[in-house]
Parts: structure tokens; C-alpha cells; sequence
């Protein structure tokens, strides 16, 4: 236990180091290095590139790590029985909160939303569970931090608990429990006291570097080619490109961006450093966080998962609500700035 | 010995069996593996978390994937 924290001290302190030389270093490789003429295209562009991707890289690593050490402290089960018994709207306000904090894979969640209803915890505050934890993750928050600056990241992070809050509110106000399939309310789980051993602070860091295993392997790929694209855009794409597309003064790109988001499956990594790089164009702040939520939050495999446990009239509604939810974003942030 | 492997079939859950099956091999347990893929029969074991390991109808494992000796631990614990 003591080699392991000194071991993630010294890991700790090289990362500070090579975060804050990653900017230096970016200009001794590509201008002194590799010799490229400053304000070029292509200069800009592989600068650009080699800057972000292990930066982009490491705030991952650290963010998945703590991520993962928080979330040993949750469970889905331990979340299950918080919410047991909770009324709407206080209900609906714990699960929008928990869904962030809890361990929550796409892949479980038919299991889930399944276990939830019943053991007796109202539709609505299911799906404010079921809308936060896609939503907003530490991948969507590190890239939102990393390329955008933390005001963005909060942003997006408090904006989306509100639609998790309202949308699974009106849900649950609108008594769609009808539409559910009939089997769903028939399930009699057995509630077997579920072996919960107790977690050790080393078994809680070894959860931390699983979780940088396991998600890092799996998306640095997409951010590699995220930012490839979001590089090539920033040194050829001109200025104010994407303004008269996804600007303010477009009044149908907050809505169009939001339909144009669902179909498209993308994992917040491939998507953000696109994004941010159109926003450096003209994009507006509302439509391009419209357009991330709807990617990340309304996704249609998804939805189509869904379609095993839920009647049309509800998924409708489900896509309906938080579809609104993020123009209604959308718009009040191309209002504001 | 009845083992059940519950979960719709995604990548974990085939992981999953192979190490159980692999974990079986390496004890020299003769055991039947069956996958439960219908969600309302795995929600009947109350997890929420896919895939899950049941033996004897106890959920042993759930929401993860464990290494081949992990398994092997939790199956000599469970089956003695």
C-alpha cells in the first residue's frame, strides 16, 4: 500500500511536469525540429495536433483515474436503494446527480432501467437516471475541459442535470407508466442481500487504474482522429466559415443540429475536438452544445435498446422531451453570448 | 452444477463464458454452461448490471468480467 501511493505521488509529479512543458515542447518539435514556417496552415495544423492529443491524452488519464476511484463508492444497487422510495422531483433531482456518479455502461442499461421499476422507483425518476449518466461523463467533461475551458465544461455539466431533472419530471408528471411493456411490472426479482465486500483505499486505487485501462484503451483512438479532423480544420477551414451555418444569426441551426445529432453514435471523444474546432470558426457556443448533447445524450442505438422494455408513445415522448430540452440549451446560450 | 451466464449477448458477456468454461476446464469441473439472453429472465435475478455469473442460482459475479483465476476462486468457494 505505501509503495503503491508513493508510486502514484511520482506519477503524479511527472504528469504536472509534462503537462505544463507539453506547450514548450509542441514548439521545439514542429518549429525548431521539424522546421515549419510559423502562421502557416500546415504548421498551424500539426502544432495543433501534436499539442492536443497528448495533452487531451493525460487530462484523461488523471480524470478516469479519479473518476474511478469515486465511482468505487457508488453502485448501481447502492444508487437503487437512495432512490427506493423517493417521491418525484427530490427523486428526480438525486437520480440526475447520481447518474453522474454512479458506474452506468449503455450495455446495462435495459438491466437496469428493468431492476429500477421493480423494485418500485417511479418512471420519471428513472429517466432522469437513464438521461444524466450517458450525458454527461468524464470523457464529454475532460475533452469540454481540455479544449474548451472549464466555463464550458460546467456548462454543459449543470445545463445537462437540469434536462436529466425537467425532462424525467415531466415524464413522470405525464403518467406514461401505460406505456411501458406489461411484462416489464410482472418481473419478482429476489433481492438477495448481493455480496457487497467492503473495498480497501487499495482496492479503490486499483479500481481507479482499471477504469484508465479499460477506457483510455478504448477511446484514444477516437480522440487521435478527433483531433486529426479538428486539427486539419483549424489551419485550412477560413475564419468565420461556419458562422452563416451554425452562427447566431442561423436561427434554424440549434433545432437542425439537435435532429442532425441523434442519429449520429458517437462517443464524445470522436465528436468534441471536431466540434471545438467549428466553434473557433463562427460556430455559436448554443448550437455547438446542442449539437454535442444531442450526439452524446440521444443516441439511436440507444433508443432502439430501449424499444425491448418501452412502447413507442414513451420512447417518442423520451426523445421528445430531452430533444426540446437541448434547444431550449441551445438557444439560451446563443442569447446570452 | 448448473452455471448461468446472463446477458443479451454483448462482447462482456461472451468473454464472460469463455473464461468460465476455460476456469471449469482448469478445475476439471464437469458443469453445463447455460446463457440466459431474455431480459426479463435476467432481471429476475434482481442485478443490474450485466453480464452475471449465477451458480446453484446465486449471482456470483455481476456488472464485470473477472480474469480466469478470479473466476476459479469464486467457483471453489462456492461450489465446496
Amino acid at each position: 500500500m505505501k509503495k503503491k501511493i508513493v508510486l502514484i505521488a511520482a506519477l503524479l509529479i511527472g504528469w504536472i511536469l509534462l503537462y505544463n512543458t507539453l506547450e514548450r515542447l509542441t514548439d521545439l518539435i514542429v518549429y525548431s525540429l521539424l522546421q515549419f514556417q510559423k502562421e502557416t496552415s500546415l504548421a498551424s495544423t500539426i502544432h495543433f495536433f501534436i499539442y492536443e492529443v497528448p495533452k487531451v491524452l493525460l487530462l484523461l488519464t488523471l480524470i478516469v483515474f479519479a473518476v474511478g476511484i469515486i465511482r468505487s463508492y457508488f453502485s448501481p444497487e447502492r444508487t437503487r436503494k437512495i432512490l427506493g422510495g423517493k417521491k418525484l422531483f427530490v427523486g428526480n433531482v438525486l437520480a440526475s446527480l447520481l447518474g453522474i456518479v454512479t458506474p452506468f455502461c449503455s450495455c446495462s442499461a435495459i438491466p437496469l432501467f428493468l431492476g429500477f421499476v421493480e423494485s418500485g422507483i417511479p418512471l420519471g425518476v428513472t429517466f432522469s437516471f437513464l438521461i444524466a449518466a450517458p450525458m454527461i461523463n468524464e470523457v464529454a467533461l475532460v475533452l469540454l475541459f481540455g479544449l474548451f475551458g472549464w466555463q464550458t465544461a460546467l456548462l454543459y455539466m449543470s445545463t445537462g442535470i437540469l434536462i436529466a431533472m425537467i425532462s424525467g419530471y415531466i415524464i413522470g408528471r405525464l403518467k406514461l407508466e401505460k406505456y411501458v411493456e406489461e411484462w416489464v411490472y410482472k418481473i419478482k426479482a429476489v433481492h438477495s442481500e448481493t455480496m457487497e465486500d467492503k473495498i480497501t483505499l487499495s482496492g479503490r486505487i486499483d479500481a481507479g487504474v482499471e477504469a484508465v485501462k479499460e477506457i483510455v484503451a478504448k477511446v484514444w483512438i477516437y480522440i487521435v482522429i478527433g483531433i486529426a479532423v479538428g486539427a486539419g480544420i483549424h489551419g485550412y477551414v477560413p475564419e468565420n466559415f461556419m458562422a452563416s451555418l451554425m452562427g447566431k444569426s442561423a436561427w434554424w441551426s440549434v433545432p437542425v443540429s439537435v435532429l442532425i445529432g441523434i442519429p449520429m453514435y458517437s462517443n464524445a471523444a470522436g465528436i468534441i475536438p471536431v466540434v471545438q474546432a467549428l466553434l473557433e470558426k463562427g460556430a455559436s457556443l448554443g448550437t455547438v452544445l446542442a449539437f454535442m448533447m444531442s450526439v452524446i445524450g440521444l443516441s439511436l442505438p440507444e433508443t432502439i435498446i430501449l424499444k425491448k422494455v418501452l412502447k413507442l408513445p414513451l420512447i417518442l415522448a423520451f426523445v421528445g422531451i430531452v430533444g426540446v430540452g437541448i434547444i431550449i440549451v441551445g438557444y439560451t446560450f446563443n442569447l446570452i453570448y | 452444477m448448473t452455471i448461468k451466464v446472463l446477458g443479451p449477448g454483448c462482447m462482456n458477456c461472451k468473454t464472460l463464458e469463455r473464461r468460465t468454461a476455460e476456469a471449469l476446464k482448469k478445475m476439471n469441473l464437469e458443469a453445463s454452461i447455460e446463457k440466459v439472453t431474455d431480459f426479463q429472465q435476467i432481471a429476475s435475478y434482481g442485478i443490474l448490471r450485466t453480464p452475471g455469473l449465477v451458480v446453484e442460482n446465486k449471482v456470483i459475479v455481476q456488472g464485470r468480467v473477472p480474469s480466469v483465476e478470479q473466476i476459479q476462486e469464486l467457483l471453489a468457494s462456492h461450489v465446496a
